[in-house]
């Protein structure tokens, strides 16, 4: 290829593009292997009845889904799911953000900075530590949880929390919330931080309590961040799975299973692929849904400059 | 580099709203503290030191008990080890808990450098050069970040075989690497955009090749994201429990969260030596977090959305 002008022709423009696009090769291959491909397979796959043990596959439509949609359990695990993200957007985001401007208002810098690092501890244990801690800490005999409810008088209230279905899901849930409440607590906080300290002036100049000045500055001066937690929290209890696993391994009898630990038992003990896939579709779809919200929230920006 | 600093010596990050203000150096609020009496500050700083106390209380108890003999654990659970019984931490040491803290410490290590590499040659070229299709390219990265892999462990388990990484070390790094990769890029890419290219510029110019300009400049430079994406990825692979699960079945290769699971299981009762195990697991990353806070905020706030 000749150049004209000093400009380089089409050709040889052609080549340095395609070897610029070599930095971006590897992640864009391995990205599309190893997450777009097998999200797309799933659905493929959700319409097949198939097993580990036994070759060949069968296509059955949309049976798998009129089988969860008929499965006791799915519906079960679809309720715990909704359990879990009510509580934590109660505690993750309403309960956090309370905290995180308790934290700046009342308490000073160091100090505040000190508990607000103390909170976000048990974030970096794992699930699997916290999980068989806490395991132990809801135990009939021994845990802590029983010694505790004894120690104040209710003894009524003690029992083998992870053991009995209608507190088993409660038990993981508490567990979750505790480990995760100082980690949206920190993220709230710098929200809280870059509200301009003029608008508390001018609320308190103009009369307004604490407490009001809670709901009509800080509230809406961090809506973004609170949106986009909301979100992300909703989007996390639909693909909870460790915590459950850990903990009761879905029991007792199903009672707290999610829709992540039916899919695994469906699969992996159940050996029913399809079904599993299914269940995964349905996952998929209901995070897709709070992912794209997010996108349209935060990345906007991002894809635009 | 006069070009990137602003007046606190940090990095400037172009950012839509009023300035960011460093969590942990503002000096603002004291005037709106004023304001509050004495005895409800003094309530406040009770009920959150007693938080403090209720959320950290579990992971000491926990470390506490990993000295403690079985029978003690049970009749004692509230009082300090009578006699520490150090060896139920060589004990949980040597059952397990090296094997799997070596097979965490290689899988967390390949994936981290892998991601951060692989992430930060994407934004580089995503954000400078001039490359086919870019937008849709970019797309295709950040619409990553809405997939969640874990719904597809079916054809997930299909694919490791076919490819004949699966119960292997490959699989976890393979796989810790992919689906961080649209969040990393995410991450470096909004802290390039928000970098002066002209020292590239330069430097391209005066004949370094784009190879010896991402090492010499664009890396230096964007050191503070670099290693924000890296604790970031540490913490999860470190942490990381549904595929190592499900796609390693070696005892050999398990990594920590699923060893110490397994470990729980085959100890049975002898709770003690389970707990000197899990606090043996726990204490790396809390030593990481805790040195390392300022990375993981500034990488969990941008990552959050500015």
């Amino acid at each position: 290829m000749t150049t004209l002008h000093g400009v380089p022709t089409a050709g040889s423009r052609t080549a340095r593009r395609v070897r610029h696009a070599l930095w971006a090769a590897p992640a864009l291959a391995l990205i599309t292997v190893f997450v777009y491909y097998p999200v797309v397979e799933n659905v493929r796959l959700s319409l097949l009845k198939f097993s580990v043990f036994q070759p060949g596959t069968r296509y059955v439509g949309l049976d798998n889904y009129r089988q969860a949609f008929s499965d006791p359990v799915f519906w079960k695990a679809l309720v715990n799911n909704l359990l879990f993200a009510v509580t934590s957007v109660t505690v993750q985001v309403g309960a956090a953000l309370v905290l995180a401007a308790l934290l700046e208002e009342l308490v000073g810098r160091r100090l505040g900075g000190l508990l607000r690092t103390l909170y976000v501890v048990p974030a970096a244990v794992s699930m699997t530590v916290a999980g068989l801690l806490f395991q132990f800490l809801y135990q009939r005999d021994a845990g802590l949880v029983n010694s505790l409810l004894g120690g104040v008088g209710l003894d009524s209230w003690q029992r083998d929390w992870l053991g009995q279905p209608d507190t088993a899901i409660w038990g993981v849930i508490g567990m979750s919330q505790w480990q995760s409440f100082g980690y949206t607590t920190m993220l709230l906080t710098v929200a809280v931080q870059r509200i301009p300290r003029e608008l508390y002036e001018a609320a308190y100049v103009d009369g307004a309590g604490r407490v009001r000045t809670f709901f009509t500055v800080t509230v809406p001066m961090v809506r973004q961040m609170t949106t986009l937690l909301v979100i992300l929290t909703v989007s996390g209890a639909f693909l909870v799975f460790n915590e459950v696993m850990v903990m009761t391994g879905g029991g007792p009898s199903n009672s707290s299973q999610v829709l992540g630990t039916w899919l695994y038992a469906s699969a992996f003990t159940g050996d029913d692929m399809g079904y599993a896939a299914a269940i995964g579709t349905v996952m998929f779809v209901l995070t897709f849904a709070a992912g794209a919200a997010q996108l349209y929230y935060s990345r906007r920006k991002a894809v635009e400059a | 580099m006069t070009l990137t600093m602003n007046p606190k010596g940090r990095p400037s990050a172009a950012r839509a709203l009023p300035p960011a203000r460093d969590p942990w150096r503002r000096t603002g609020g004291a005037a709106v503290r004023g304001r509050t009496g004495v005895l409800p500050r003094v309530l406040a700083y009770c009920g959150l030191a007693a938080l403090a106390v209720a959320v950290l209380y579990p992971l000491c108890w926990m470390a506490l008990s990993g000295l403690k003999s079985n029978g003690e654990l049970f009749t004692a659970p509230w009082s300090l080890p009578a006699h520490p019984r150090w060896d139920n931490y060589a004990d949980a040491w040597n059952q397990g808990t090296l094997r799997y803290l070596l097979n965490s410490a290689l899988v967390t290590s390949a994936s981290v450098l892998a991601v951060v590499l692989i992430s930060a040659w994407a934004a580089y070229g995503l954000t400078r050069l001039d490359i086919p299709l870019a937008r849709p390219a970019l797309l295709l990265v950040l619409g990553g970040m809405m997939l969640s892999p874990t719904v597809a462990l079916v054809p997930l388990a299909q694919l490791l075989q076919a490819l004949h990484i699966y119960d292997t070390y490959w699989a976890l790094i393979v796989l810790y690497t992919a689906f961080k990769v649209p969040f990393t890029t995410f991450l470096i890419r909004a802290y390039l955009l928000s970098l002066p290219s002209e020292v590239e510029e330069a430097a391209h110019l005066d004949g370094a090749s784009r190879w010896q300009t991402f090492w010499q400049v664009v890396v230096p430079m964007s050191r503070p994201i670099l290693v924000s994406a890296a604790m970031l990825q540490t913490l999860f692979c470190w942490n990381e429990y549904a595929f190592a699960l499900v796609f390693v079945t070696d005892d050999r290769l398990k990594t920590l969260p699923v060893g110490l699971a397994d470990m729980a299981g085959r100890l049975n009762s002898d709770w003690p030596i389970l707990f000197a195990g899990l606090t043996i697991a726990a204490l790396p990353m809390i030593i990481v977090f805790l040195l390392g806070q300022r990375h993981f905020i500034r990488g969990l706030a941008e990552g959050v959305g500015k």
